[in-house]
């Protein structure tokens, strides 16, 4: 069963909600809960587990698109919205243990610009992860300073995995080698890499992916999509319990398809608009007061063992 | 009269063709290059604006010229010297695609 819904869509009341495909043994129910979308553990009889035991256990914290530099009028004070953000993050009740940030750290590879954002991100209560976007290779040297900063210990242009609370996590790159009139691409070379880190890692072991543009087709009009993304998720299909996080398109939209659970975050800088829902998707204007309300975060929540991983998103 | 209205119009449209040979500009709005196809004489200047709020570059798919990324209102020239087909496009925005079509003088 694969289904579709952004959180943005006037469809969805509160109180609807969505059972959808058995996940190990379990299920997932998403619900929206105050108009936040919400996916909470089923157990083997179909009933909600306590959403509290989730949130006494291990979570992270997925950030995106800090777009530090811009400066128009969608928002001329990313780095103030990206400080909110932050300032969220650390006023939860338990501290995270890990932070993903997935890209568009930057909105021109300027040195200035990644030396801001570092000052800023080295408040937050735990180390970060990064993966670039594709405005942190725009400097002369194609990533070169991205890589520099964030590549130490990675393979190839910046990817790497990692074990956390029993999770494996693997960050992938989708930002190198453009070419025009083509998608955005993993590259043969790190779907190699791929495929040798993930012989060692068992099926019952939960894996999060998380990399800057959608490894999903989610609009192929405005380049939302990576072309050779399929390879990956064909070797991730047995893996009991698989989510992939992605950001690039500064909004909500998820979908899940068997045991695999994709998911854009929010940005902290700017809104863009729903798919093909304006002629390009260049920065969306909205009033000043709503601003906060497209902007946001997503805290992921799991349970030891071969459990789903909920993922709760937060506007600021 | 109205036809030498209308040999007039020609006339100016001639002066004006020659006037703007050697330089040409092409707009880039809402993801678009604007015109997106251009025919132009060999030798023409071609000066390319980002108008978006986006930074955009401009790659030939035979890497005969690569710009850097073009921040809001920046520009970026390139001086077309042979005949041919030019297919270009916007590296970090895959759908983004224009051609210059450059013939003899």
């Amino acid at each position: 069963m694969t289904f579709d819904f952004s959180d943005n869509s006037q469809e969805l009341d509160r109180r609807s909600f969505l059972k959808c495909s058995a996940w190990a043994g379990t299920g997932v129910l998403w619900a929206l809960v105050g108009g936040i979308p919400k996916a909470f553990a089923l157990d083997a009889t179909g009933s909600v587990s306590d959403s509290a035991a989730l949130d006494s256990n291990f979570h992270f914290v997925q950030i995106s698109d800090s777009h530090i530099g811009f400066n128009k009028e969608a928002n001329p004070e990313p780095l103030k919205t990206l400080q909110e953000a932050i300032g969220k993050i650390n006023a939860f009740p338990k501290k995270p243990s890990l932070i993903l940030h997935t890209g568009d750290i930057t909105h021109l590879s300027k040195a200035s610009e990644f030396d801001t954002a570092a000052q800023v991100l080295g408040t937050l209560p735990a180390p970060v992860h990064y993966v670039p976007g594709e405005h942190d290779t725009l400097d002369e040297g194609g990533g070169k300073l991205y890589l520099e900063r964030y590549g130490k210990g990675t393979k190839g242009n910046g990817w790497y995995s990692f074990d956390n609370h029993g999770v494996h996590f693997i960050a992938l790159i989708n930002v190198f080698n453009f070419q025009p009139g083509k998608p955005a691409t993993l590259g043969a070379d790190q779907l190699k890499w791929l495929a040798d880190d993930l012989s060692a890692v068992s099926t019952s072991t939960p894996v999060v992916v998380f990399a800057h543009m959608p490894l999903w087709s989610i609009y192929d009009p405005w380049g939302w999509s990576t072309g050779d993304a399929d390879q990956a998720i064909s070797m991730l299909r047995k893996y009991g319990s698989v989510t992939i996080l992605n950001g690039h398109i500064h909004q909500v939209i998820q979908k899940v398809e068997g045991n695999i659970t994709f998911h854009t975050a929010r940005g902290t800088a700017y809104p863009q608009p729903a798919p093909g829902a304006a002629p390009s998707p260049g920065p969306m204007k909205v009033p000043a007061d709503q601003l906060r309300s497209y902007l946001g975060i997503t805290d992921v929540v799991t349970v030891q063992g071969n459990h789903p991983l909920a993922l709760v998103n937060s506007t600021l | 009269m109205k036809r030498y209205l209308g040999a007039f119009t020609i006339g100016l449209m001639l002066i004006g063709t020659s006037a703007w040979a050697d330089e040409q500009k092409i707009e880039i709005k809402e993801y678009n290059f604007i015109p997106a196809s251009l025919t132009i004489p060999v030798g023409t200047k071609v000066t390319w604006v980002n108008r978006d709020e986006i930074p955009h570059t401009i790659d030939d798919s035979n890497k005969l010229f690569r710009s850097p990324a073009l921040d809001t209102d920046e520009s970026y020239s390139y001086t077309f010297t042979t005949p041919g087909t030019y297919q270009y496009g916007c590296r970090l925005h895959s759908h983004m695609a224009g051609n210059i079509i450059v013939t003899e003088k």
